[in-house]
């Protein structure tokens, strides 16, 4: 019991000291700066490497559907977002393009203009995530009952399909087709995200420890047994898909925040690929892995290594090397050797706070040996 | 109607590239149970190669180097980033295959700068134009249907009729039983590799030979298609994955002709998933069931 | 006469051309431990695999407690493929997943021990409880359900006490020895509630004192825990000691049943284990 407080206490420490880092930068930094830049952007693909890790690490589920879900929410964000007055700009190839309201528009009018913004941004992200759970439950109807690669398969090929649609002129007059969306409200500020992400996360985190989490467990670890100890497969399998993909299409929706703008092209498998690759070198399995992960690759990618892409990098000169793509040629082959050889990642398959025990196994089998 | 039939000659064509690239898949997922993520990116590098070797060699150095080059990246592959895993979890496996892709297209894109590498010398005779139902076409949509047949041919008697053929049958059938009877699984996996990667550069040849230039994710969607042609006609099976091929192929450039060039990828995953759904083990799969 | 609560009803499983269980009819009683028997491949884990909904049976009907939970009769394919007996007797298709029928009272152990590895001692068993659990998703995420779960934890330490894990309750499930592991299935199974526990080859691998160790051990649940016992066995000592009934299969078929003093004196049992003599041998 005594363990257990310290670690909470522990835990919740950590946290604040990182929450009150981040609001700090905020008020010292311009919103511009490259620190603030990389705190959105981890957030957001902490809270996505999350998502896929409830339900490739915790529910053994191997879906790579990511992207699609996350083009979900980031659409439905801006399509409910962007103000009446910018449509015409924004829709300048569908005439009387968008919807006829705007979340902005109607909660403006309510809240007054700042609160109500902000409160349309919220029901906007949380529809987003609705309607990402909606076809995570449609799609999973047929895809669910498929073994390991072959729903991996099928997730990417759906995730594929949406990207078509979107991108299709007919439902121009809402997407904007092939081109972009633009002009909706975002937050220049980084505690937004973060707050934003962490509690989506924590909700996670409170749900992998519920019963329904341990069921998800089982499921990864046996599915057999898990239905002769009357585990409905097929329910808590759908659950998993529709919670991650719910929490997937609002990390797209934060993504289109962070992004300024909105196209079908950056959510190709690529991204989906890249989250995966984040929840491995975190450790599949663990939530604080798959944040520290993010938190480590975007800050590497969009600053620490930056040199390796523009001629100089820790003060070494060398234009021929250092050229464009050659800070990602690193990165994949650093992802390689995690892959190959620390197969378990960051924290394999441990939490926060388990950073306090101290090699609970090893003493506790010599006190088992002691009697 | 006369409008539809280049569009059907391509589609012919196109299916036989596919059918290149899906015996690939095919043949390691029939031994290994992996998807080979990586398979679409070795086309791609093939094309790279091609485009770097015809421009300063020869052809009948470039060529084979080209072939040679693909062979060793494919063997490679497999010995780097498979190997090391054959007792790790299947997910394990398949992450590295995802990482080995992103590592390809990385690498790639550092070495052409992320620019297209246009094919600058086009292979003369297959690259030239022929009158085809009063349309023009290139002379490489003509070869490939029937040199994927034959390739097809060949490869199918290699299985049927030869000692590492028979070897790779047994590791498909069983794979532990198969060690256990003094097969060399290792030799027999990379075995599947060069000749999945052989058969994916020739696809590259020709697929490129009807394309402008190189671009790093070139391999990415042939990659997939042909994967999907593999399961469409029976993962395992290559006879299986070479009318999966033809067939995807030809509704690919059938949908193009009607004008929804948008829509030909979705195709091919929506009937992805329809097969997945309906008849998970394909055209020509056989059936497997788990033991409690 | 006691309560029924397991009876298999005419239950063929044919698999292609092989007939697996072949016109299987038995009873339990509550209260009973009951084994069933046979040489390996005599279809006694196929029995069970019927019984607990892992496969269909190609013909027959499955009752619980007096209520009719699974029957299926020769269908497509098998139409023309199907070897059994009563065939056409059967009309309705009942098929429920093994998760239903855990939570209808039945729970199981495997011949190859299947725990979660990665899960620990504690929490294998407090997971079979969740078929039990009344909340739904959002009350057991935003820890409505306390009083429910501070319940079933209890409950687990509890059983966990009884059948003698306690200490090792933080431990991984994998990191238990053999014979621990064996036990930890049996608990896990009856964290689930059930009134009928399938026990199948719960001695395998055993020594034999684990083995005695066992069969004193299953005896124990069975009153303590107020449950009927269904189980496989291969290992003679433990079935004949506490056994109250035996069924024999051999080949699918029921070669015999009885007391256990019945079965060891029975000539067909004796050929099935030991082989018969062939006329020209």
């Amino acid at each position: 019991m005594k363990m257990n407080k310290k670690k909470t206490i522990f835990t919740a420490g950590v946290l604040l000291v990182l929450f009150a880092v981040c609001v700090l930068l905020d008020l010292t930094l311009p919103s511009y700066h490259i620190a603030v830049t990389v705190i959105k952007k981890a957030t957001v693909y902490a809270l996505v490497a999350v998502s896929m890790n409830l339900l490739n690490g915790f529910t053994g589920l191997f879906s790579l559907g990511q992207a699609g879900f996350m083009l979900l929410g980031a659409y439905t964000y801006g399509v409910l977002t962007i103000p009446d007055e910018k449509k015409a700009t924004v829709y300048q190839y569908f005439e009387n393009g968008g919807l006829p309201f705007s979340f902005t528009n109607i909660f403006g009018g309510i809240f007054g203009d700042k609160v109500g913004t902000v409160v349309g941004m919220l029901i906007a992200l949380l529809i987003g995530g609705m309607l990402a759970a909606l076809f995570a439950f449609l799609i999973g109807l047929p895809v669910l009952r498929l073994k390991s690669d072959y729903l991996a398969i099928a997730t990417l090929g759906f995730a594929e399909i949406l990207k078509a649609f979107f991108q299709w002129n007919g439902l121009g007059p809402i997407t904007n087709g092939s081109n972009l969306l633009k002009s909706y409200p975002t937050f220049n500020k980084a505690t937004p995200y973060v707050l934003l992400a962490g509690a989506m996360i924590a909700l996670i985190v409170l749900l992998i420890n519920s019963t329904y989490g341990r069921a998800f467990k089982a499921i990864r670890d046996d599915e057999v047994a898990a239905e002769a100890m009357g585990i409905n497969l097929a329910k808590h399998k759908r659950l998993s898909f529709i919670i991650s993909s719910f929490f997937a299409g609002i990390g797209g929706g934060l993504m289109a925040m962070y992004m300024g703008t909105i196209a079908a092209a950056p959510f190709k498998s690529a991204l989906t690929y890249e989250i995966l690759l984040i929840v491995v070198i975190g450790g599949i399995g663990s939530i604080t892995g798959s944040v520290l992960a993010s938190f480590l690759y975007i800050f590497s990618s969009e600053w620490l290594l930056r040199g390796l892409d523009s001629g100089t990098f820790l003060g070494i000169n060398a234009p021929a090397v250092f050229k464009n793509g050659f800070r990602m040629a690193v990165f994949s082959v650093i992802i390689m050797v995690i892959v190959l050889f620390f197969r378990k990642g960051i924290m394999g398959d441990k939490e926060l706070p388990d950073l306090l025990d101290k090699r609970p196994k090893s003493r506790k089998k010599k006190e088992a040996a002691g009697k | 109607m006369g409008q539809i039939i280049p569009y059907i000659v391509n589609g012919v064509s196109v299916g036989g590239q596919y059918a290149l690239i899906a015996i690939g898949y095919t043949l390691v997922y029939g031994i290994l149970r992996l998807i080979n993520f990586a398979h679409g990116d070795v086309f791609m590098v093939a094309g790279l190669v091609m485009v770097y070797t015809t421009t300063a060699l020869p052809l009948y150095i470039s060529l084979p180097l080209v072939l040679i080059a693909t062979v060793v990246l494919g063997f490679t592959i497999e010995r780097v980033a498979y190997k090391p895993l054959r007792t790790a979890p299947r997910m394990s496996v398949m992450i590295s295959a995802i990482g080995v892709s992103y590592l390809i297209q990385n690498l790639a894109f550092y070495i052409t700068g992320g620019v297209p590498q246009p094919v600058t010398k086009p292979i003369p005779w297959i690259s030239n134009n022929v009158e085809l139902f009063g349309g023009s076409t290139k002379m490489v949509t003509l070869v490939t249907p029937v040199l994927t047949i034959a390739l097809v041919f060949v490869l199918v008697y290699l299985i049927n009729h030869t000692k590492i053929g028979m070897a790779m049958r047994a590791a498909a059938k069983d794979f532990e039983t198969a060690q256990l009877m003094g097969i060399k699984i290792n030799s027999v996996i990379s075995m599947t590799f060069v000749i999945g990667s052989f058969l994916a550069a020739i696809g590259s040849i020709l697929y490129f030979t009807n394309y402008p230039s190189v671009a790093i994710t070139s391999g990415g969607m042939p990659g997939l298609k042909a994967f999907v042609a593999a399961v469409f006609g029976g993962i395992g099976s290559i006879p299986g994955a070479v009318v999966g091929a033809f067939i995807i192929g030809l509704c690919e450039e059938i949908i193009k002709g009607l004008g929804y060039t948008t829509f030909s990828d979705a195709f091919t995953f929506a009937l992805l998933i329809v097969v997945l759904c309906v008849k998970p083990t394909g055209l020509f799969g056989e059936k497997v069931t788990d033991k409690v | 006469m006691s309560k029924n609560v397991l009876k298999i009803e005419n239950a063929t499983m044919q698999f292609g051309g092989v007939v697996a269980v072949d016109n299987l009819n038995l009873e339990i009683n509550q209260g009973e431990i009951v084994a069933l028997i046979g040489p390996n491949g005599a279809g006694k884990t196929t029995a069970f695999n019927v019984v607990t909904g892992v496969y269909q049976p190609t013909n027959g009907a499955v009752y619980f407690n007096g209520e009719k939970i699974i029957e299926n009769h020769p269908q497509g394919k098998m139409k023309k493929l199907y070897k059994g007996e009563h065939n056409g007797e059967y009309t309705n298709v009942l098929a429920p997943t093994p998760d239903i029928i855990t939570k209808m009272g039945m729970a199981r152990t495997f011949q190859n021990i299947r725990l979660w590895k990665s899960q620990t001692v504690f929490d294998n068993v407090l997971i079979a409880k969740h078929c039990r659990t009344t909340s739904n998703i959002f009350t057991a995420t935003l820890r409505m359900n306390r009083k429910e779960e501070a319940k079933q934890r209890a409950e687990v330490e509890e059983l966990l006490k009884v059948v003698g894990l306690y200490e090792e309750r933080n431990e991984l499930a994998t990191s238990l020895p053999y014979g621990k592991q064996r036990r930890l299935e049996i608990a896990r199974a009856l964290a689930a509630e059930p009134t009928l526990l399938l026990l199948d080859e719960p001695a395998a691998g055993m020594n034999p004192q684990e083995t005695d160790e066992l069969t004193a051990f299953i005896g124990e649940i069975r009153d303590k825990f107020n449950v009927t016992i269904f189980l496989i066995e291969h290992h003679m000592d433990l079935v004949m000691h506490i056994s109250d009934r035996i069924y024999v299969l051999d080949f699918g078929k029921q070669i015999a049943e009885g007391t256990p003093a019945e079965i060891q004196n029975n000539q067909r049992v004796i050929d099935a284990y030991l082989g018969v003599a062939e006329e020209d041998a």
